[in-house]
């Protein structure tokens, strides 16, 4: 009885120390928070108070055993408290320059669109227990061939449809290899991102040469929400979106609903999982495995075109400079969910947008606040690793008793 | 009868139901095996399809695939070796064969950075970050220290791009080692932080940029006393420099300490099995932070030879457009991983650069800046066909039918 008691007890005390580390990380992120605008408390003393509860919340969790939590609690009380004191340190009109919260959250999608579709390309095909290293390549075949149809038809529709023939087609290559020749899937991926870079760089320079690809290429239209344009915070965000961002929230929801919801997505994840005990029970590991091998192919291409018929309209020889190999961290810190790359991919894009607003405190320095995404990746792999479990038969080639 | 040769074979295709439960190993850990074996037709065949379908795409873009190769071969400077090449068209061959054989060195280096952790089933994709940070290494302590006499001076810029390069490595080993962290995303993380971190320290107001020309995002130059003698062609005219033999030095060392070392018995040991080697009392996490810093001392090497042989600055431009520690990927994988096969697949990458460079390669036959992305294609197709080894599965397959039946005939 004694031990039910405790045990009991335990149950009941787990909960509150991880909700006192939540509570911390959300103390350290508001005392940065107070020190930026619109707040923009000028004493130092406030940020660093926040942030001592914050390390205080996270101490007392990992006293109670909530160690991850806690840890991240104090990690984000001191960050919270230095960043919040730099804050009161430096220039109110520098601080107005960067921190725009619309702007800042309107980049922030801008930013993740591609590795939204990077994202949930690599979760398809990963689920089904193929790893595809290649969705770089399968994003610069979509940027590329976005582009290239788009001129040549002089319709952006058409050339999202070329692109996604173009990432149809690498994927493709990438099935063949890694399902029906059993290559290992790693190195075969790395090749495809060599051959990508190749294929388009070469056909760009026989088609555009010096000159580049054509200005007036026709591109994928912002969607202008009319009521919603009017609300002072919300309208500057998302009332005038590209309408391929948000076709990527919707490919999110949809692929979401499909792998957790549906029978379909079920037999696709148990594949990833067990390929044997899928087959004995019915299912054709290879053909699912192509499928959805070419509909990660199509997604990818899709952030690809984003980047060249979307956003900049123009192409660039590896202009996805490394987008795919964040999508792919991606997928792994959103534990091959399609929510949590979604949230990932925000704070992914988050970073890059503030990297992008930076400059303002260091014009030097500017360059090296470019490496943010990327640093930044290297540590929510590192830090999330471990929570992080793929699926079992990921990367393991299938035979046929 | 075939009791000799079935753990050899078990080994190379482990993973075969055939061969029993191949979990335990690492997809990288497989192709490692794989590449240990086979002679030298594989690579050579995988070599002549790589060319053929670079060949069908020069064909389809309406070039002429013949006289291109044979531009791209001029180009490369090997017809020096043809007894039948004029003794007018020699000085020019030398030329390009000295140029050839400068991008052969760094490649060499940036090889063994990948075949190395290959060997130890990992793979590192972050050659170029560490090449990177090697050469600003280089470029930093050959363009400082005026007084150091020349020996010691090469020697300490060399040191300190092999430092650099190994510390560069270490983030990644170390994350692998601790955490589990996949290296392929941290190490090419670090190649992108790399390029970002040279544009900062050599760009306009960076912490390197030239003392003298405050407008041009250069380095500093390298100075006399830390420049790598030349010892086949004009100094000034970037001939060759005894880096070479540098390279060929650590072909030696790479191949004693893997095959003749207690250490490069680990590193194997952990590479075909790394459950197998934990059992057997050996730390892999361990094994790979040092694999990971070896990796990035050749790197960083690389880049030394290269700012110390022939480019003596590092500029800004440079700095993105460089593909050595990529095409180290090829070399190794090609090579099989091992110290000869690294050699003469450097060679063959190196003579392709070259062969298709601005300088070399002749403009009115072939644009160089297609042909430098038809290297780009060739190299992806050899890793390719390598990482499937189609050609050795075809060969293979005959035998993989048999080895069932044989078995069972056996006992």
């Amino acid at each position: 009885v004694s031990t039910a008691v405790a045990t009991a007890d335990a149950l009941r005390r787990a909960p509150s120390a991880r909700q006192a580390g939540w509570a911390g990380i959300a103390l350290g992120v508001l005392a940065w928070f107070l020190a930026l605008p619109p707040l923009l408390v000028r004493a130092p003393a406030v940020p660093v108070l926040v942030g001592a509860l914050a390390v205080g919340a996270g101490g007392f969790a990992v006293s109670r055993g909530e160690r991850r939590v806690g840890w991240g609690a104090i990690v984000a009380g001191l960050a919270g408290a230095i960043g919040g004191v730099a804050s009161t340190r430096s220039g109110v009109d520098h601080l107005e320059a960067v921190v725009t919260w619309s702007a800042l959250f309107a980049a922030m999608l801008r930013f993740a669109t591609p590795l939204v579709f990077g994202a949930l390309g690599g979760i398809v095909s990963e689920r089904s227990g193929v790893v595809n290293i290649g969705i770089e390549g399968m994003m610069l075949m979509g940027a590329f061939f976005g582009i290239f149809g788009a001129d040549l038809t002089g319709s952006w529709a058409l050339g999202l449809v070329v692109a996604m023939a173009g990432g149809a087609v690498l994927a493709l290559v990438h099935a063949v290899f890694s399902i029906t020749l059993r290559a290992d899937q790693i190195v075969g991926g790395v090749a495809l991102n060599f051959l990508a870079s190749g294929i388009t760089g070469y056909l760009f320079v026989e088609h555009y040469g010096d000159q580049g690809t054509p200005d007036d290429v026709s591109r994928v239209p912002d969607v202008t929400l009319p009521l919603v344009k009017d609300i002072p915070f919300v309208g500057d965000v998302i009332g005038k979106m590209n309408l391929l961002t948000w076709l990527a929230l919707l490919a999110a929801l949809l692929l979401a609903t499909f792998l957790f919801r549906t029978a379909q997505g079920l037999r696709l994840r148990s594949i990833g999982e067990h390929p044997r005990a899928a087959e004995t029970v019915g299912l054709s590991v290879y053909r699912t495995r192509y499928l959805a091998v070419v509909a990660s192919g199509v997604l990818a291409s899709l952030g690809g075109a984003y980047l060249s018929i979307g956003f900049l309209g123009s192409f660039n020889q590896n202009m996805t400079a490394g987008r795919g190999y964040i999508a792919l961290a991606i997928v792994i810190c959103g534990r091959w969910r399609p929510g949590g790359a979604l949230a990932f991919a925000l704070l992914f894009g988050f970073s890059s947008a503030l990297a992008q607003r930076l400059p303002t405190f260091s014009e030097s320095g500017a360059t090296l606040f470019q490496a943010l995404p990327y640093v930044v990746t290297i540590i929510a792999v590192a830090g999330l690793i471990g929570r992080s479990r793929p699926p079992a038969a990921v990367g393991q080639p299938y035979t046929r008793e | 009868v075939s009791v000799v040769q079935e753990p050899a074979e078990g080994a190379a295709l482990g993973g075969e139901p055939g061969g029993g439960p191949g979990g335990g190993q690492t997809s990288t850990a497989r192709l490692a095996a794989y590449l240990q074996g086979g002679g030298v037709i594989v690579p050579l065949l995988t070599v002549l399809m790589a060319f053929l379908a670079g060949g069908l795409v020069i064909l389809a873009t309406g070039h002429n695939p013949a006289s291109t190769y044979k531009a791209i071969f001029d180009g490369t400077g090997l017809n020096w070796f043809l007894p039948w090449t004029s003794s007018a068209d020699r000085p020019a061959a030398a030329l390009n064969l000295q140029q050839t054989l400068i991008i052969t060195t760094p490649l060499i280096f940036t090889g063994l950075a990948v075949a190395f952790a290959f060997r130890c089933g990992l793979f590192n994709i972050g050659g170029q970050g560490q090449y990177l940070m090697g050469s600003y290494a280089a470029v930093w302590a050959g363009s400082t220290m005026a007084g150091v006499a020349h020996f010691p001076h090469i020697v300490l810029a060399a040191l300190a791009a092999a430092v650099a390069g190994a510390l560069w490595a270490g983030i990644a080993g170390l994350l692998k080692a601790t955490v589990g962290a996949n290296e392929v995303i941290t190490t090419i993380m670090l190649n992108y932080t790399a390029i970002f971190v040279g544009q900062y320290l050599f760009g306009l107001g960076g912490p390197l940029q030239n003392d003298a020309q405050r407008s041009v995002p250069v380095s500093n130059d390298v100075a006399a006393s830390a420049k790598l003698p030349v010892f086949w062609g004009d100094p000034q005219l970037q001939g060759l420099h005894v880096g070479l033999f540098v390279a060929l030095v650590a072909l030696v060392v790479f191949w004693v300490v893997l095959n003749r070392s207690t250490t490069g018995y680990e590193v194997r040991a952990v590479g075909l099995n790394p459950e197998a080697a934990r059992y057997g009392g050996m730390s892999v996490a361990r094994n790979y932070l040092l694999v990971m810093a070896v990796c990035g001392l050749f790197a960083g090497l690389a880049g030394a030879m290269d700012v110390l042989g022939w480019q003596f600055r590092v500029a800004t431009n440079d700095i993105t457009i460089s593909q050595i520690g990529f095409i180290g990927i090829a070399v190794a994988l090609l090579g099989r991983n091992t110290a000869i096969g690294t050699l003469f697949s450097a060679l063959l990458f190196g003579a392709l650069l070259s062969g298709t460079s601005q300088r070399n390669l002749d403009p009115t036959i072939f644009e160089p800046e297609l042909a430098s992305n038809l290297t780009t294609i060739i190299q992806g197709l050899v890793v390719l066909f390598v990482s499937a080894d189609v050609l050795v599965l075809t060969i293979l397959r005959r035998g993989r039918r048999l080895m069932p039946a044989r078995r069972s005939g056996g006992t």
